[in-house]
């Protein structure tokens, strides 16, 4: 794999390899394609219909939190016995907020956001032709579709799906008598995951060798734009954190069917001890966060690359800070590996370690705080192009900022005492991770949709009615949510009927959950555009933002190797937007952007940035 | 009626939506490329980033007025007070920070909207700038930081000065258990290993331990105001949470593993009753609860306050009714209600 790396870098006049067609047929094109274009397509449509699945789901089980107890037709129908007389069972409820996380997290936000932009735009702002292996790449798509596949089969499964909420904490998760989803759906919920990891282990290893050795000439480390430095630590951390889930889920197969007790100890479940003797579920919850904690960067440093890039171009600026932002991905990165425990400050682990967790976890504040304030100095004095993708990109810095700054209250081993694994706790991570990490993949489909369909462009009317009906019912569904977890409503309750100290807050469940449909709703005009738009969408120009970087100096046109002639070398950093002389005039005349391949001016100072 | 309302309620939202989309439409008019944003978008958008700083800000504000009152009541545990202390600083810091950030993002998104032959500044670092807000967050974090950490190891800290009371709080799907340790308030050794269902002893003590004898099983857990109480937490099956929301305290219950946790009650559930946040809370919720009995709902009968422990940690298909009453009360009434109650020799004793 190395030696392709190095012929590609040290032989450029392997260059005129874009122009020798292979004979493609259906299949090489479109199914077992080894093009990094087509399979990051491969990976957004996958993820987006996985995401549809998750967010209907969540359709459902907000209802039954709405109006408990309460017979639709819809849950018949879409339920099956699961929902007998149209009144949704209780073991269903904690099978859709199992699956729910599940397809959300990995599934959507993993492999659709950080699977799709990663490969589509890894090669094409680094100049290269491909990424360093096409065949792995394939490989990686496929398993993830593989895994896809099996997870969505599991909902079909006898005794239910997974059940045991996302973080599948044994003995729950490993018991079959504890609860019905942990029998067979959880077999395959492990099988999936498994299967998912390797998926995420070659796409990570592919993007971090790609990055490191197919850099096109001039494009040294700090003049990478941000998406890509995003996306190459985003896989480092995922290659240092995946395996161990990985490890997680082989000792929890290994206690499910090979009676090992990795995890189980002194278990007297229906009437009968178990010979479970001497493991600890604290282990299994230090494992699972080991890449817990880390997933949720995962999944977000990619949405805030992508923010870093479509910001800047909009804004017509510089990103201010470049080398802070950097620096704060990499602080971010580091610490995101050392936080895990703070998702288990009560979970019968030394409290001395908890102190150190708070510690640690309250760090991560610093660099997030500089990136927040970065992106707000950025529009600074801008002349912003408020297109759809720079919408979703403020409204990502605006639910980061609301969801992060809960984080300091769920980050203090004290105060995460009362709020923990209650509805406060829901409403931080939806909105800090959840819903920025998906106006962070919004942002990406408007803004590089052109790249990816050949030039068509989305509905930019659509894209803003998208937007806007989105960004109000994220506020409306995850705002009130706090005061629910507040009141100390526990999370993954299939109804708060039980407690009278809850009757009141129906109320506020009822406004969520129709914030919520309406939020759904909305997600049908993006799914209209998005496919309308593939077909019928009208092609604008080849570099519709006006945009720097190197992936709109590529053919319009997919071609394999990306660039029908040489590649292009590289003169300078991504973000020379609106840059002037010494008399105030552009640098190009008439022109606010300076494409990365444009060489410095005579006169012209590179920005030490 | 709430079905028709939100019929309604769909209706004009996708009214909304169609409108929303007319006004885009007829406000390009001369379009480069039709969908680029031109300055027509620039100034909608712009405008409507603004209108959308102030629905954050009425939805923070309205949230408040409306849920504000749906808040816990005031801790009733001695560490609670200090805890609700630090929450409200805390929170205080989140508004300021949370007000200053949304307004300059929205503001600067509505003020800098783009117009043609606008030129943008050309300004990519500023390091004085950005070592200022780096210092400020490390301030403050510092101080939240060391604040929370002193909290922290004085609540954890579980220890046997001042004579606390020992209870252990046993879980099992999906059901609480509670054990005092009885006269010599020493709790019995007890495995799961030892359960024996035939002769009731469901909490597997060891029958042959002096200090299991005079244990006491309960089914409320009853506590004196005023006198620690060490708890000694269980699970015989799956994790479970023990959840006393009232007293600002939680820990898992771990299979396996004996897990601690301890507070002091300060308040009497009496007197809890009568605190003017939990009547107010008490009468709105009867009121809710009559409106459904009217409607023949079932489970509506009017509510007294009580101290409650709920599990917490996803444990089944019940585990949204896993609960116990707690009950705060004078040392007098506490010693009266233990003094009726039967202890494990006598339980045993009693089957055989």
């Amino acid at each position: 794999m190395s030696a392709t790396a190095h012929a590609h870098v040290d032989d450029h006049a392997h260059d005129d390899h874009g122009h020798h067609h292979h004979k493609e047929t259906f299949v090489t094109k479109y199914i077992f394609s080894t093009d990094h274009k087509m399979i990051s397509k491969q990976y957004l449509i996958t993820g987006l219909i996985m995401g549809f699945i998750g967010i209907a789901m969540s359709l459902l089980f907000r209802m039954q939190l709405a109006w408990p107890g309460e017979a639709f037709p819809i849950f018949e129908a879409v339920l099956g016995k699961w929902a007998p007389g149209g009144v949704m069972d209780a073991d269903v409820y904690l099978a859709l907020v199992t699956i729910h996380g599940t397809i959300m997290v990995f599934f959507v936000l993993t492999a659709g956001l950080s699977g799709t932009f990663s490969n589509l735009l890894i090669p094409l702002q680094i100049g290269a032709r491909d990424m360093a292996s096409g065949f792995l790449n394939m490989l990686s798509y496929w398993m993830f579709f593989l895994s896809s596949v099996i997870m969505v089969l599991s909902l079909f499964v006898e005794a239910g799906p997974a059940a045991a909420g996302w973080t599948i904490y044994p003995p729950l998760s490993a018991l079959p008598m504890a609860q019905s989803g942990s029998g067979m759906g959880m077999t395959l919920w492990l099988v999936s995951m498994a299967i998912f990891i390797a998926s995420s282990l070659l796409g990570s290893l592919n993007y971090i060798v790609t990055v490191i050795n197919l850099r096109t000439k001039g494009m040294s480390m700090t003049r990478l734009p941000l998406t890509i430095w995003a996306f190459f630590v985003t896989a480092i951390i995922g290659v240092i954190s995946f395996p161990v889930l990985l490890s997680a889920a082989l000792l929890l197969i290994m206690d499910r069917s090979f009676g090992t007790s990795f995890f189980l100890s002194d278990i007297f479940i229906q009437g009968e001890v178990l010979h479970y003797q001497g493991g600890s579920p604290v282990l299994f919850e230090h494992l699972f966060w080991f890449l817990g904690h880390p997933e949720v960067y995962i999944v977000l440093l990619p949405a805030l690359g992508i923010t870093s890039e479509v910001m800047s171009t909009n804004a017509r600026k510089p990103i201010f800070g470049y080398r802070a932002m950097i620096a704060s991905i990499m602080a971010i990165a580091f610490l995101s590996t050392i936080v895990w425990g703070h998702h288990m400050f009560i979970s019968g682990m030394n409290p001395f370690l908890g102190s150190v967790f708070t510690f640690t976890t309250l760090l991560i504040a610093i660099p997030s705080a500089v990136k927040a304030f970065n992106y707000i100095t950025t529009l600074w004095k801008g002349n912003l192009q408020l297109n759809p993708a720079m919408l979703f990109s403020i409204g990502l810095v605006s639910t980061f900022i609301t969801g992060g700054l809960t984080g300091i209250i769920l980050g203090d081993s004290t105060l995460d005492i009362n709020v923990h694994d209650t509805y406060f706790v829901v409403a931080h991570f939806h909105l800090v991770m959840g819903i920025s990490a998906l106006y962070g993949l919004f942002a990406g489909v408007y803004h590089w949709f052109p790249k990816m369909f050949e030039g068509k462009m989305m509905n930019k009317n659509l894209g803003y009615v998208h937007f806007w009906v989105t960004a109000v019912c994220a506020y409306g569904v995850f705002f009130p949510m706090h005061f629910v977890g507040m009141a100390g409503v526990p999370r993954r309750y299939y109804e708060n009927t039980a407690f009278p100290m809850f009757d009141e807050l129906t109320d506020i469940q009822v406004l969520m959950t129709v914030f919520a449909i309406i939020a759904a709703g909305a997600q049908l005009v993006f799914a209209y555009n998005f496919i309308s738009s593939i077909f019928t969408g009208k092609k604008g120009p080849k570099n519709p933002w006006k945009s720097n970087t190197l992936e709109w100096t590529a053919e319009v046109k997919h071609i394999h190797g990306n660039w029908d002639g040489p590649i292009p070398e590289v003169h300078r950093w991504a973000y020379d937007y609106s840059k002037v002389d010494d008399k105030g005039e552009y640098i190009i005349p008439g022109q606010d952007y300076v494409p990365q391949t444009v060489p410095l001016q005579d006169d012209e100072e590179e920005e030490h940035h | 009626m709430t079905t028709l309302l939100i019929f309604i309620v769909l209706g004009l939202v996708f009214i909304a939506i169609w409108q929303m989309t007319k006004i885009f439409e007829l406000s390009q008019l001369k379009a480069e490329h039709a969908q680029i944003a031109n300055d027509s978008d620039n100034k909608t958008n712009g405008y409507l980033l603004f209108a959308f700083m102030v629905f954050t800000y009425l939805i923070t504000i309205f949230s408040f007025w409306k849920y504000g009152k749906f808040l816990l009541p005031e801790a009733a545990s001695a560490h609670g007070e200090g805890y609700d202390y630090l929450m409200l600083v805390s929170f205080s810091i989140i508004f300021v920070v949370q007000f200053i950030t949304q307004f300059l993002l929205h503001y600067f998104g509505y003020k800098y909207r783009g117009k043609k032959g606008n030129k943008a500044l050309f300004y990519a670092d500023n390091d004085r700038l950005e070592f200022i807000w780096t210092i400020i967050p490390v301030i403050v974090l510092a101080g939240l930081i060391l604040w929370g950490l002193y909290s922290w190891t004085n609540i954890m800290d579980v220890n046997d000065e001042d004579d606390p009371l020992v209870v252990e709080l046993y879980a099992q799907q999906f059901n609480w258990t509670a054990r005092y340790g009885g006269v010599d308030n020493v709790l019995g050794d007890a495995n799961v290993r030892m359960i024996d269902i035939d002769k009731a002893n469901v909490m597997g003590l060891d029958e042959s331990d002096v200090y299991a004898a005079d244990d006491i099983i309960v089914k409320e857990l009853h506590l004196p105001v005023g006198r620690k109480v060490n708890f000694k937490m269980r699970s015989q099956d799956v994790l479970h949470s023990a959840y006393m929301p009232h007293f600002r305290a939680q820990m898992n219950c771990v299979p396996g593993m004996i897990t601690e946790f301890s507070f002091t009650p300060i308040t009497t559930t009496a007197d809890m009753r009568n605190n003017p946040d939990v009547k107010d809370k008490v009468a709105r919720t009867n009121k809710i609860r009559a409106e459904k009995a009217a409607n023949g709902a079932d489970n509506v009968d009017p509510w007294e306050f009580d101290y409650i422990l709920l599990c917490n940690k996803i444990c089944g298909k019940s585990h949204y009714n896993m609960q116990m009453k707690i009950i705060v009360e004078t040392q007098e009434e506490y010693d009266a209600w233990i003094k009726s109650q039967q202890t494990f020799s006598q339980t045993m004793a009693s089957v055989q």
